[in-house]
């Protein structure tokens, strides 16, 4: 098995331009940011539907729904950590409680600015945007999942936030059609013992953590969530109910984040003993792959979370 | 009820200055028995800017109230949203929705919150109140219409204050770097604040000269004479223009005129009788 690795903003920025073609009303907005977004292509076929406000992430955020406001559908396209920090109240008023048909793309979250350091981490960015009433959420896994979240997102009408990864990741939809159903969880692999919840970048470590504990004879199911909000609920109880244990693994904050989100809905439904995998706290220096593991985002460190639960209960 | 101003104003013809000013007059009593009535409401920045929603909506703007939706229509952003009271006023009696609304002004579930929602008022364009939203927002819709090939404008009104917000000061920039001439950014310069005179908080001056070197015509007018607000707003130019509007904080009641204190105080009812008796003359 070849194992081909996608920067996930390939995808994005060839299905935007694809849905650009065919539809006039997708136009750009972005803060210096046509490389790191990787907008050339998308700049050189539409030059007057790409527009680079410069660094002021405020204003691009206000122009965007202004754009909105005229039947046009803007994709922001900035590094996740400035859009969703420096643009927050722009975020919240102009387009989550105005609802804007606005498209926030957050590029290069988690740690994926690595050796940057945590002024260029974006690991707040889903506890701040699932605080904001009527935002969905989106976190593609992998290059199918990116070009069908960036197609919904297109004719979804109203705000999106959608996280973009720079980290190469492995294909983890394995050929599941649709790739990308809104709102629905993929069970990429089944599992009696325990439940690994991953989202983004964490999926394909998960997979791996799966593979360490069928070896020792612990059977893992993994639930890929591509949609954070809305949360697939019904497949969270099932995980819950059906292998009573549950991890989550997140490349974020779990307080707020995707932990935070199952741990609030499994409190009210169906609590089980539970395990929150994330970057909590300002990263040190290292790499992405050094940072993820330093986070207990390995694989093995993902299977070690795991067999302690299972251990026990 | 629906008000029949929009028909006196544009039925026959352009209004005249007299009618504008008949219509502002209106805007002020109406604002004035509704914050009254709500017992909650922003007067003073309400009368700063009375003079130029009544101009706007009396004579500049292309807009329907019969449709408000109207893909072509102007944009008009008043991003000091908490002047709301003076926009719902002017609204109402446009004929964008019923002149009852207002008396539920800041009721359980009115759709008159004390800061304009698009989704609950019709004529609303974007949700403000907090500071320097506004502005950028105008600024997308009018690079909306040159990439749409179309003629409408888009206004917004920025309170004196407000410019504070750094976010205003991205969107000089950017407007100026793309010379739009269908742009048009009206600053409320009544010189007061919530808390000070704007001067003695964090100066603007000179306002001109910072727009002008931001790439835009600074228009520095009375923002209570009628006919230099229409001309003003309504002259072409080959830039972005700034209307730098000099005006008074609660404009057309003397005591209310020029203090503090009337950011957002609410009149008593005496208040209200002497208000309405110099709002009458």
């Amino acid at each position: 098995m070849s194992t081909v690795l996608t920067d996930c903003r390939v995808p994005f920025a060839h299905e935007l331009i694809e849905l650009a073609r065919a539809d006039e009303r997708i136009v750009a907005v972005c803060n210096d940011s046509v490389s790191s977004s990787n907008l050339g292509e998308f700049r050189s076929l539409f030059p007057e539907r790409m527009f680079n406000v410069g660094i002021a992430e405020q204003n691009m955020v206000g122009v965007a729904a202004g754009l909105a406001n005229a039947g046009l559908i803007p994709f922001v396209c900035a590094a996740s950590p400035f859009l969703t920090g420096r643009a927050t109240e722009q975020i919240k008023a102009d387009v989550a409680y105005s609802r804007a048909n606005v498209k926030l793309v957050g590029m290069s979250p988690g740690v994926s600015y690595g050796e940057l350091g945590p002024t260029h981490h974006s690991i707040e960015d889903i506890a701040w945007m699932r605080a904001l009433d009527g935002l969905p959420i989106v976190t593609p896994a992998d290059d199918e999942q990116t070009r069908e979240a960036v197609r919904w997102a297109a004719g979804h009408v109203g705000g999106v936030f959608l996280r973009i990864g720079r980290f190469k990741v492995p294909s983890v939809s394995g050929g599941q059609s649709p790739a990308f159903a809104f709102g629905q969880s993929n069970a990429v692999r089944a599992g009696t013992d325990v439940t690994i919840i991953a989202s983004g970048v964490t999926v394909s470590r998960a997979l791996a953590a799966a593979e360490l504990l069928a070896d020792q004879t612990v059977s893992a199911r993994v639930l890929n969530i591509s949609t954070i909000v809305p949360l697939d609920a019904a497949a969270v109880i099932a995980a819950a109910r059906e292998t009573g244990r549950i991890v989550v693994a997140e490349e974020s904050v779990s307080r707020g984040g995707l932990g935070g989100a199952v741990a609030e809905l499994l409190a009210e439904s169906n609590p089980v003993p539970m395990r929150l995998l994330g970057v909590n706290s300002f990263a040190p220096t290292g790499s992405v792959e050094f940072l993820l593991d330093h986070f207990g985002l390995s694989p093995e460190g993902i299977a070690a979370a795991a067999r302690e639960l299972v251990g026990r209960a | 009820m629906t008000s029949d101003w929009w028909q006196r104003l544009h039925a026959a013809g352009p209004a005249s200055t007299a009618d504008i000013a008949d219509f502002a007059a209106e805007i002020r009593r109406t604002t004035l028995v509704t914050i009254n009535r709500a017992g909650l409401g922003h007067i003073g920045g309400d009368y700063s800017v009375t003079d130029i929603l009544s101009t706007l909506y009396g004579r500049v703007l292309r807009v329907d109230p019969a449709n408000p939706d109207w893909a072509d229509r102007d944009r008009f952003i008043l991003s000091k949203g908490h002047a709301a009271v003076s926009l719902y006023s002017t609204l109402a009696l446009s004929g964008f929705f019923p002149l009852e609304w207002l008396e539920t002004f800041t009721g359980p579930l009115s759709a008159l919150n004390g800061h304009p929602n698009r989704n609950k008022v019709p004529g609303v364009e974007t949700n403000t109140g907090p500071l320097g939203h506004g502005f950028p927002v105008a600024l997308g819709c009018a690079l909306a219409a040159e990439l749409q090939g179309s003629d409408r404008r888009s206004y917004v009104v920025i309170g004196d204050g407000e410019l504070q917000e750094g976010s205003n000061w991205e969107a000089f920039m950017f407007g100026g770097h793309r010379r739009l001439t269908n742009l048009t950014a009206i600053i409320d310069r009544n010189r007061l604040q919530q808390g000070d005179r704007t001067e003695n908080t964090n100066s603007l001056d000179p306002l001109d000269a910072k727009v002008e070197a931001f790439g835009w015509e600074a228009r520095v007018i009375d923002g209570h004479d009628l006919e230099a607000l229409h001309s003003a707003l309504t002259a072409p130019s080959d830039r972005p223009v700034a209307v730098i509007a000099e005006t008074t904080k609660g404009k057309g009641v003397s005591f209310i005129e020029d203090r503090a204190e009337w950011h957002h105080k609410v009149p008593s009812a005496e208040q209200v009788a002497l208000a309405l008796e110099e709002l009458s003359r």
